[in-house]
């Protein structure tokens, strides 16, 4: 027990193995040695030595040198591809069916309009569709034998939801049942492939929260059952808050999924930003509204994919810090 | 009075697959005493306790709590849990949850206290056990040994009549383990009942009423810690007591 002696510590304070310091400079990447050196702030009469201030200008120039290498090459590439491109056989006429501003012009009111269509069932299927994965993830890991029929129904259903082709539930939905003349059911092309929709994307969310219940590890149960737990308690307040957390950047990745997804619904012929510029195409022959929609989808999709990346890399900092969540 | 035992395990056995990790294992503790558990890694220490808290299921035998069996398959398990505290190696806390949560999420939720009662306790136990202030934090936030601390707190707050601690040092750096041990100390002299697995020989020494020594699932030796460290009756506890000697543990 020689470790006591060495530097006696007061009992509140965290030692550094135990929670690491944040430091400025522990999320940067390296060689950005622009900002005053990490220990600036520290009040112990510290001067960096000749040697230190040497391999940061050395750092400083390696880094400049670096960005200018980066945008030389970046440019030269680009030019050389426009070049490629614009001097390829057929390019005018592929400008002309593809991307002719006059036509662009012509569809972009009627894709917008339909746009706002697929922006609310994003936003309706994709609660929806979180609710019931939740639902059916949560059903699948109850115990007892009462629940057996529920457990057995929510695997089967999650087993046929994720391996039938989207298209083909789609298609048997939106046609099949109003081809049914059931009273009182709808025959509203919206409301009908936004069932479909849920009913394909829960059983994939379903998946993803499954994952995440699993991944809790079974210490966190033993604690929460030693406490006098139930099993419906430590699920609603140990498990679930946990595995939720965890599955985030998947559930994101889902939801960029559905987001252009809802464009199927235009088969069924609502008219959403996909049917809108079919529409205008068919009247013309020309082909560019199919872009300018895509284009659409695609600006949709991006800050979507950017904001999961960077919940992503946010999550895996505090895990990184010693985190378990 | 008669003193009746807290616990009592009467011929207890258990298996894995085909590995009988504990064989005919009979234990009597008497309210307000210390049992400490040695042995080996893989001895059946950890199991025993997990056995004692219906974590695991016995193959045959019986345990009681208070007199009462609790292995009978009609005991309800979440009211014998409410009655025994559990501290494990790992610590185990809720990493979502700040500390203060941890220690209020049983009593408030299991045993309906409402929560401004339930944080006073919390609040206090956290005083005693040199935690003031750090209520507010997450778990990831805190060291090994706070850690710990706090895993203890959250056994107590419900009360229990019972507390089992499961190599709770094990996970810690030497100079941590001490604040931890004292804790353990100060609950013995507060009269808690407790049953504990360790590697501590030299606390086990100082503080257990009655050691036992269990090797290969079974209790092979049992005493007070004069009998058992300063006299073994057993070859194979001479032969383990010597080896800790060799490796500066006890």
């Amino acid at each position: 027990m020689t470790a006591k002696d060495a530097t006696p510590q007061p009992a509140g304070t965290p030692r550094p193995q135990d929670a690491p310091p944040r430091l400025p400079d522990a999320r940067k990447p390296p060689g950005n040695a622009r900002r005053p050196p990490a220990d600036a702030a520290a009040d112990d009469g510290y001067t960096p030595s000749a040697r230190r201030i040497e391999r940061e200008a050395f750092k400083r120039a390696r880094s400049r040198r670096a960005t200018a290498v980066a945008a030389v090459s970046t440019l030269v590439t680009g030019v050389v591809l426009f070049l490629v491109v614009v001097n390829s056989p057929g390019w005018a006429r592929t400008r002309e069916t593809f991307f002719s501003p006059h036509y662009a012009r012509e569809a972009l009111p009627e894709i917008l309009d339909g746009l706002w269509l697929n922006v609310r069932l994003l936003l309706v299927c994709g609660a929806a569709v979180l609710v019931l994965g939740m639902l059916i993830a949560v059903a699948r890991t109850l115990r007892g034998p009462v629940f057996f029929p529920l457990r057995a129904l929510a695997t089967a259903y999650t087993d046929f939801f994720r391996g039938l082709p989207l298209i083909i539930c789609l298609l048997m939905v939106v046609f099949g049942i109003p081809a049914l003349r059931l009273q009182g059911v709808t025959t509203d092309p919206v409301l009908l492939g936004g069932t479909a929709l849920v009913l394909t994307y829960s059983a994939y969310v379903a998946e993803v929260f499954r994952a995440g219940i699993e991944s809790v590890h079974p210490s966190q149960r033993a604690a929460a059952r030693s406490l006098g737990l139930g099993n419906g308690q430590t699920l609603r307040f140990v498990v679930l808050p946990q595995a939720v957390r965890r599955v985030v950047p998947p559930l994101l990745n889902d939801l960029v999924s559905l987001q252009k997804d809802t464009g199927l619904v235009s088969i069924a012929g609502a008219v959403d930003a996909v049917y809108a510029a079919q529409i205008t195409a068919s009247k013309s022959f020309n082909y560019t509204p199919y872009v300018v929609a895509g284009l659409i989808f695609v600006a949709l999709t991006v800050p979507m994919t950017r904001f999961t990346d960077s919940v992503t890399a946010r999550m895996d900092r505090r895990r990184a810090q010693g985190g378990i969540v | 009075m008669s003193e009746q035992p807290v616990l009592r395990l009467e011929a207890v056995r258990k298996t894995f697959g085909g590995t009988v990790v504990l064989r005919d294992v009979d234990l009597e503790v008497a309210p307000h005493t210390v049992t400490a558990l040695i042995g080996a890694s893989g001895s059946g220490k950890s199991t025993l306790l997990r056995c004692a808290n219906l974590l695991e299921e016995i193959d045959d035998g019986a345990i009681f709590l208070d007199g009462e069996e609790i292995t009978d398959p009609r005991t309800d398990p979440d009211a014998v849990r409410r009655r025994i505290g559990v501290v494990f190696q790992a610590y185990n806390l809720f990493p979502h949850m700040t500390v203060l949560d941890n220690i209020t999420l049983a009593p408030r939720r299991v045993h309906g206290v409402p929560r401004a009662e339930a944080e006073e306790r919390a609040h206090e136990l956290l005083g005693r056990l040199g935690l003031g202030g750090r209520a507010g934090e997450y778990p990831d936030r805190l060291s090994g040994g706070q850690q710990q601390r706090v895993a203890i707190v959250r056994a107590l707050a419900a009360r229990p009549r019972l507390l089992l601690l499961d190599e709770i040092t094990a996970a810690l750096d030497p100079e941590l383990v001490g604040e931890v041990l004292n804790v353990v100390r100060d609950l013995k002299d507060e009269g808690m009942t407790m049953v504990l697995a360790t590697h501590e020989m030299g606390f086990a020494r100082d503080v257990a009423d009655q050691v036992c020594f269990l090797d290969g699932g079974v209790v092979l030796e049992r005493g007070t810690p004069a009998e058992v460290f300063g006299d073994p009756q057993q070859d194979r506890t001479r032969h383990f007591l010597r080896r800790l000697v060799e490796a500066g543990r006890l």
